[in-house]
């Protein structure tokens, strides 16, 4: 059982998949504008990554060598396909905000990359926790960057219509930069940056 | 032939691939060091976002469309686009061997490039027609391009720039990023 918490440990802030890994950031930039976005994205990041980790696990002694690849992402294809009908029947208005980045969680490199580096290497229950870690390290990551955003951007937070607060000054003259694309970039560079000064990621 | 126009400077410039719709980041933060090697993988890509688009509209009109399968269209997009890759990459093996050496190690990483399926799924959405996607492929292909090159020019100068030490490397190229950015959205009015 230590050894289920250590994977799933791993993943949250060691080798958090966003700041540290560097990994998957054509997603967290484009729909980190509103923390519903976030919200939605890393349920549909956690579900294809659990299945996706889960299955290759459970193949892992049948596939070739040589066709892994491919079938990692028919594998990672097919989970990405029931999210995408999943969040069209049930959840319309987020499909329709997450537009054509949900069906691209299909080439997000984190999914194929612990496909490869981890599930294809280890038993079912690693490969678990290694997927809830690494959706938990996306999901917080995504957090701080979507609230950043939004509050910053709009001046108030929302949560799924529920209003939380309105800032006093911004609230009536929000800073739009930071919901636009140069706002993803903006905030990014100085998260990185931040976590590099405080001594939580490497300096290159 | 003005809404070819409008879908062209649109993909190319104000909703451009990299700096506006965040697709193909990695080889914007990561192969763009030398002029050559920018225009190598923005060819590249381009080739590959214009024959996959081909590829998927005919399959989607073809195949996905009469058989009431169009919710397979993920599955079938990333396996062609995947064959795809692996085909012209034998190809230029085949008949181009300067070719093959300038772009040969681009040419893999391409399947797993969001900017290639990207464009397909951004094909099926506006459901645009056989001529409209090739113009939408190639629109994206070079403001794609585009960046890519500007980008390899300004990573030059940030070499020997002074960076603080928590900024070298990704988080400046991020800045670099978000200027493009601001630049790029300066065009919206055009169409």
């Amino acid at each position: 059982m230590g050894k289920f918490w250590k994977e799933f440990a791993k993943g949250i802030v060691i080798s958090n998949p966003l700041f540290v890994l560097a990994l998957g950031f054509c997603p967290a930039l484009a729909v980190s504008t509103s923390v519903d976005n976030a919200i939605g994205m890393s349920a549909g990041v956690l579900f294809v990554l659990l299945g996706s980790n889960l299955l290759v696990s459970a193949i892992r002694k049948a596939v070739p060598n040589i066709v892994r690849i491919p079938v990692f992402i028919v594998i990672i294809a097919t989970f990405v396909t029931v999210v995408n009908l999943v969040f069209h029947a049930y959840v319309p208005a987020l499909y329709e905000s997450l537009g054509i980045y949900l069906p691209l969680i299909v080439v997000n490199c984190i999914i194929l990359g612990r496909a490869e580096a981890f599930a294809s290497k280890n038993p079912i229950t690693s490969s678990i926790a290694d997927a809830l870690g690494v959706s938990i390290g996306f999901f917080l990551a995504l957090l701080i960057i979507s609230f950043l955003r939004e509050t910053l951007g709009t001046g108030s937070l929302s949560v799924f219509g529920a209003k939380l607060f309105t800032l006093p000054v911004l609230g009536k003259d929000p800073m739009i930069l930071f919901i636009l694309p140069p706002g993803a970039f903006l905030i990014m560079a100085l998260l990185l940056a931040l976590f590099r000064k405080i001594g939580v990621m490497k300096c290159e | 032939m003005s809404n070819l126009i409008a879908i062209f400077l649109s993909l190319a410039i104000i909703n451009n691939f990299i700096v506006s719709k965040f697709l193909g980041l990695c080889p914007f933060f990561g192969v763009s060091k030398k002029l050559g090697n920018a225009v190598s993988m923005g060819v590249a890509v381009t080739l590959v976002m214009l024959i996959a688009s081909l590829a998927t509209w005919i399959i989607n009109h073809y195949i996905l469309i009469p058989f009431g399968v169009e919710y397979m269209n993920i599955i079938m997009y990333i396996l062609v686009i995947a064959s795809l890759v692996q085909m012209i990459e034998l190809f230029i093996k085949r008949t181009n061997l300067t070719l093959y050496n300038a772009l040969g190690i681009y040419l893999p990483l391409i399947t797993t490039n969001c900017a290639v399926l990207g464009i397909t799924l951004i094909n099926a959405q506006e459901s645009y027609s056989l001529i409209e996607s090739m113009v939408a492929a190639l629109g994206g292909g070079i403001g794609f391009t585009l960046v890519l090159i500007i980008m390899s020019g300004i990573r030059e100068k940030l070499e020997i720039a002074d960076t603080p030490r928590s900024m070298k490397g990704l988080p400046v190229a991020m800045l670099v990023g978000m200027l493009l950015g601001l630049t790029f959205f300066g065009f919206g009015g055009i169409v």
